[in-house]
């Protein structure tokens, strides 16, 4: 391959509470913020299928470097673990008590200053992570590096110095394109990933995980954290009745209007 | 509800793929009537979508060139120049893959608190909160931002838009072209028809029929909605047991496990394992008889009743919207 360094692949990966159980599991603590304490957690869902891109494109051509990059408090380094077992080959835990109760624009600081810092040719990451689900994120980095950004890609394919991808938003199914460096977000239906084999969690064990500090990163302490955050929230209510699930019945021709409705609403017809 | 507490709100107007304005942009501007002076901003040939946007009360309206090469970049650049220019009380945007994009990179630039997926927005004392639906909308959250232009996106399904006729003031506004390293190319055009019957497990839409199908014969429905909406087949364990529908086509766990944008359920109850291969779906709709079956627990939109008698109803439907060409749906029409 021409390229002296190869493809550097970074991504960028979240631990959040496991989805098992009824979402009435999830609350929030008394500061107003998610609970995730006491909550087993586990490698975000659509993250595993950006290390699983990631590992598609090594397989295409053999000059790639996969990273995996989390920012999280201790227990995050388990969603690092996952995603070494699924196919990365090395991890860096951005790990800083101050960085506790990040906002978007913090967080994605954050992480654009790892990405930076690591080198890069293509960041993905998944569309949204499963316990907040802003999915600003990724247009967020982009932005931060200075980057084109690709969202919610349902196939990617990187070239020599281009990535493509297919998306279908709603408006109709489209295929973008982009110079590298880039940032792709991918959903859910970009295919799904591998399951390991045996030997590779068993090597994972051995990939080096390293841990960077806000003082590596070169990041003003002043600039993250819960004070910095841009939003506050001034109340929490929980709902009964479980939101806008409607439940409708009457005779068939009105109800496959109001189905139709509903559907051509939401740009499905 | 008249002029609110003063200052401009900018109003990104979205457009649909065929012409003319989403409706989410009356929506947008009806809620941004309350908290202070619409102005309008509108990427591309403006036509008459200026007046559209005046309906809603946008006395101000922006119109800027668009670069059709670069889908969002150039909506960035404008709200971004607008709100140094303008500092309004806030920057509404509908949302949605585009909106969210344009939303997270404005923010960026301005330094500004962003708050997403906003089902409601009203003035605060200090400043807009905005109320989400959190946490499989089991929780209403109220938030406000704290620092620079508040940022929102907003989900309009909700929103129900009223009229407030004014004649806009049409400004044009040149904005520089993102640096060309920065630039994302359209390759295939939008609306470029699907090439085939999309793999299950990377289609955008499912449909799947269950026990409730009640013969092989009958499964023929789930093709045809399927067909309709060019999504893929699947079925339950039940429907695949029974040799309705392949194998492949089971959604569950020791199935496919599918990730769609709309995921219509035709005769299933809903078992556990079911539900786990579909619950990542963005929207759920179940038909059944059964009112307390399992399914209706997870859709958003439930449909109690035969689906022997609805679904035939449903494809009519789909058909007379398909050669009426849907005046349902459109800016106008859905005041």
């Amino acid at each position: 391959m021409e390229r002296r360094l190869g493809v550097r692949v970074v991504v960028l990966v979240k631990h959040v509470p496991c989805a098992a159980g009824a979402p009435g599991h999830a609350g929030f603590a008394a500061d107003l913020r998610l609970d995730r304490a006491g909550r087993p957690g586990q490698l975000n869902e659509a993250d595993e299928f950006a290390v699983d891109q990631a590992l598609r494109v090594a397989l295409r051509r053999r000059d790639v470097q996969i990273t995996a990059v989390t920012m999280g408090p201790v227990r995050a380094v388990e969603a690092l673990r996952r995603a070494l077992v699924l196919g990365a080959d090395q991890a860096v835990h951005l790990l800083d008590d101050r960085l506790r109760g990040c906002d978007a624009l913090a967080t994605s600081r954050v992480l654009a200053a790892a990405v930076t810092r690591l080198g890069f040719d293509l960041v993905l990451c998944g569309t949204a992570s499963a316990d907040s689900g802003m999915s600003v994120v990724p247009a967020m980095v982009a932005e931060r590096l200075g980057v084109p950004v690709l969202c919610d890609a349902d196939a990617l394919t990187v070239r020599e110095s281009t990535v493509e991808i297919h998306r279908d938003d709603g408006a109709g199914p489209e295929a973008l394109a982009a110079d590298l460096p880039a940032v792709v977000s991918v959903t859910g239906r970009c295919g799904e990933p591998r399951y390991p084999r045996l030997a590779a969690t068993l090597e994972a064990r051995y990939r080096p995980v390293r841990t960077w500090t806000l003082g590596d990163l070169g990041i003003d302490p002043a600039e993250v954290g819960r004070e910095r955050s841009a939003t506050v929230v001034r109340t929490v209510t929980p709902r009964r009745d479980g939101g806008t699930r409607v439940l409708v019945d009457g005779d068939p021709t009105s109800v496959a209007i109001r189905l139709a409705d509903f559907l051509a609403e939401r740009q499905f017809l | 509800m008249g002029i609110g507490p003063g200052g401009s709100v900018l109003v990104l107007a979205q457009r649909r793929a065929g012409g003319g304005l989403c409706r989410s942009s009356g929506a947008l501007l009806t809620l941004a009537r309350r908290l202070g002076a619409p102005v309008g901003v509108l990427c591309g040939p403006p036509e008459g979508d200026a007046a559209s946007l005046g309906r809603y009360g946008a006395a101000t309206v922006y119109t800027v060139a668009d670069s059709r090469r670069h889908p969002t970049g150039v909506a960035v650049e404008a709200l971004a120049v607008l709100a140094r220019r303008l500092a309004p009380a806030a920057i509404l945007i509908a949302a949605g893959r585009e909106g969210q994009e344009v939303a997270a990179r404005v923010a960026v630039r301005l330094d500004s608190g962003i708050v997403t997926d906003a089902v409601d927005i009203r003035p605060g004392p200090d400043g807009p909160v905005a109320v989400q639906c959190v946490l499989d909308r089991s929780y209403r959250v109220e938030s406000s931002v704290v620092r620079g232009v508040p940022v929102f996106t907003v989900a309009t399904r909700s929103v129900a838009a009223r009229e407030a006729p004014v004649d806009p003031v049409v400004r044009r506004l040149a904005v520089r072209p993102a640096a060309g390293v920065r630039e994302v190319r359209r390759i295939a055009p939008v609306g470029a028809p699907a090439p085939r019957r999309p793999d299950l497990a990377t289609a955008a839409v499912v449909v799947a029929g269950g026990r409730g199908v009640g013969s092989r014969d009958s499964f023929r429905l789930v093709d045809q909605v399927a067909e309709a909406l060019g999504g893929a087949v699947g079925g339950s364990h039940t429907a695949t047991q029974l040799g309705w529908c392949s194998p492949e086509a089971q959604v569950d766990v020791v199935g496919r496990v599918v990730h769609p944008r709309l995921y219509l359920a035709l005769g299933i109850s809903g078992s556990v394992r079911h539900r786990a291969g579909m619950r990542a779906a963005a929207t759920i709709v179940a038909i059944d008889r059964d009112p307390a079956a399992p399914i209706f627990a997870v859709a958003d939109l439930g449909v109690v009743g035969d689906l022997h008698e609805v679904v035939p109803e449903l494809l009519a439907e789909i058909r007379r919207r398909r050669t009426t060409d849907g005046v349902n749906g459109t800016f106008g029409g859905a005041a």
